[in-house]
């Protein structure tokens, strides 16, 4: 928490003599962070084409995804399938692409939730303090005390075995860890002479909150969100794996490689695909959030 | 001094207190989570009207949910987590015979990890900057985006059916054959190693470098003390509490990740437990293991603050 503060502080020191090198404007000011950052580019561009893919999904598959062909049953890579035949005879790349639209959707859902209840949360206890914030504190430290994917686990568990479920779950496990960094700026941010100076000039706490703390102290929320991101994703593969995630006979990476496992011994090459889409999607996602909080926090040294 | 760790650790344990009430309630309130009426969702859908009293009776469903909150707790502190709704058997019972196959994954992950993580991020920061500190960034980036549960299915179509230099799946006991055990855990481990591995590199890396550019090196440095004593008797000295600490957050990722690690390994160990709970609905058991692995990663934590403050007096005397 001590470290927060600190690089919130050096941050607020360090911001004339970053603003003297004479900033690019500011509509391009994206294009030169991203042309200076050559994995935040990559990453973005990998993921950009995902997202496309995921939403003309129906347009670009060679194959329905759930046609099965029964002749064809784990077929190693050829030019009519080009990643191959599941169990069922269903073209691999066509449930590849309809899979990355479930892990999109799988992520985004999660760090959402994750988002709407731990963000308001951790301003509120963090703004109101006292009483309130030391019971909050203990309750983020409560949930926090679990190991994220068994709380996921037990929570699908009873809400019932679904993708949506699921990911509801694991934004129940988020929540905390983003209402903890959330609070923690609040308290930097709460105290700074802007604020004092707005509440001198009679603002509301709602105006307080929402036009000077919360801008001020969502930046580290957003580097948090990104690596989030990577996170979910890998608990929707691990979720569909053990089938408490997306139910068949929907396509997800992560129950692609367990129909794969199953027949590792038959067809090994289907188990590569899904596996590398996880960890190259994981990796862009983490190493986006990474390029993010160099360019936010400029005590950082750009690599 | 020894004054101060005693007395660190009753403050801790007073602290863990409202931890463990919204822990232990957290669990309780997953019964409630269930859509509709919680004692038929119990009770699957063929069961009788008595089936369904009865369950109800036993979860207390016909009281105030602060009651049967307590009314759980108490039961679940004299060893009483109830009974699976499957096998009928005592859910304390089937959680104690599975935890050890999930504690000696989770050591061995950890212990590989360690042995592995912390070299690499020493190595990475006493060489900043060089090809050497680049590969070794890159492939910590790759353990953190890896799927452990890819990597096991890897490691099984690599090391158990292609050499068969390891078992494919199963365990065995660790209090039996203990050889035997570890070997049967070592592809498991492997796998589950690599987030360990990663994270551990990479924060000892940048704690390492920190200390090594702070003020006093500095000091030590112009009077002439070599790199070798710098980095040995001060560098890592004062890294140790940042490395214990980051391990002991690890044992949480370790029994996230675990849980899907023993579905692909088959290992009886409460993982694969709760998760097969989870989906046949047999909630004493997913609340019972929920309840044991929280309690576990809470000790885990307060076992790493203990040995922080015995280790380094400055943690004792700042509380």
């Amino acid at each position: 928490m001590t470290d927060t503060n600190m690089t919130a502080m050096t941050r607020t020191a360090a911001a004339p003599a970053v603003r003297a090198t004479l900033p690019p404007p500011v509509r391009f000011r994206f294009w030169v962070w991203l042309w200076g950052d050559k994995r935040a580019l990559i990453s973005l561009a990998y993921l950009s084409v995902l997202v496309l893919a995921a939403i003309f999904a129906p347009l670009i598959v060679p194959y329905a995804p759930n046609k099965q062909n029964l002749m064809d049953l784990l077929a190693p890579p050829s030019g009519a399938h080009w990643l191959g035949t599941d169990d069922l005879g269903r073209d691999t790349l066509s449930r590849l692409i309809y899979g990355s639209y479930n892990a999109l959707y799988a992520a985004s859902l999660a760090v959402g939730i994750g988002v709407a209840i731990g963000v308001p949360l951790g301003v509120f206890i963090g703004f109101v303090g006292g009483w309130v914030d030391q019971v909050g504190s203990r309750i983020i430290d409560g949930v926090l005390a679990f190991p994220p994917l068994v709380l996921a686990v037990a929570v699908t568990g009873a809400l019932g075995i679904g993708l949506t479920n699921a990911m509801i779950a694991v934004g129940l496990a988020f929540a905390p860890v983003l209402a903890r960094t959330m609070r923690a700026q609040t308290l930097v941010v709460k105290n700074a002479l802007y604020v004092e100076a707005a509440t001198g000039f009679g603002a509301s706490r709602l105006h307080l909150i929402l036009r000077h703390i919360l801008p001020n102290a969502i930046q580290p929320v957003i580097v948090e969100v990104t690596l989030m991101l990577a996170v979910a994703l890998l608990a929707e593969a691990g979720l569909s794996f053990l089938s408490l995630g997306v139910q068949p006979p929907e396509s997800s990476w992560g129950g692609m490689l367990a129909r794969a496992y199953h027949y590792v011994e038959v067809a090994p090459e289907q188990m590569y695909a899904p596996g590398f889409a996880i960890l190259f999607t994981a990796l862009a996602f983490n190493t986006l959030g990474e390029s993010i909080r160099v360019l936010l926090d400029p005590t950082i040294k750009r690599r | 001094m020894m004054y101060g760790v005693p007395g660190m650790v009753a403050q801790r344990l007073m602290q863990l207190v409202p931890v463990m009430i919204v822990a232990t309630f957290v669990v309780f309130s997953l019964v409630y989570m269930m859509p509709g009426d919680p004692a038929m969702m119990i009770a699957g859908d063929y069961a009788t009207a008595e089936r369904i009293a009865e369950i109800r009776h036993i979860y207390g469903f016909d009281r105030p949910m602060l009651v049967q909150y307590f009314f759980w707790l108490g039961n679940a502190l004299q060893g009483d987590l109830g009974h699976s709704l499957f096998s009928n058997e005592s859910v304390l019972r089937l959680i104690l015979s599975r935890l050890p196959h999930t504690i000696l994954l989770v050591l061995y992950a950890l212990i590989l990890g360690a042995a592995l993580g912390i070299p690499l991020g020493i190595l990475a920061a006493t060489r900043q900057g060089t090809t050497l500190d680049k590969i070794i960034t890159s492939v910590a980036s790759l353990g953190v985006a890896v799927p452990n549960f890819w990597l096991g299915i890897i490691l099984v179509t690599l090391f158990s059916l292609g050499y068969r230099w390891f078992p494919a799946t199963g365990a065995v006991s660790v209090f039996e054959k203990p050889l035997e055990a570890l070997y049967y855990a070592t592809l498991p481990a492997i796998a589950l190693s690599t987030g360990v591995v990663a994270v551990l590199a990479r924060q000892v890396r940048s704690a390492l470098l920190e200390v090594l550019g702070s003020q006093y090196i500095r000091t030590l440095r112009a009077k002439g003390l070599g790199s070798g004593a710098i980095l040995w008797k001060h560098g890592l000295r004062n890294v140790a509490a940042t490395m214990l600490t980051i391990a002991g957050l690890q044992v949480n990722r370790l029994f996230s990740s675990a849980v899907i690690i023993e579905a692909v390994f088959a290992i009886p160990g409460v993982g694969n437990l709760i998760s097969y709970s989870a989906l046949n609905k047999d909630f004493p058991v997913v609340q019972g293991v929920a309840l044991v692995l929280v309690l576990v990663v809470i000790l885990t934590n307060l076992l790493v603050d203990v040995l922080n403050a015995t280790f380094d007096p400055r943690v004792a005397a700042s509380t």
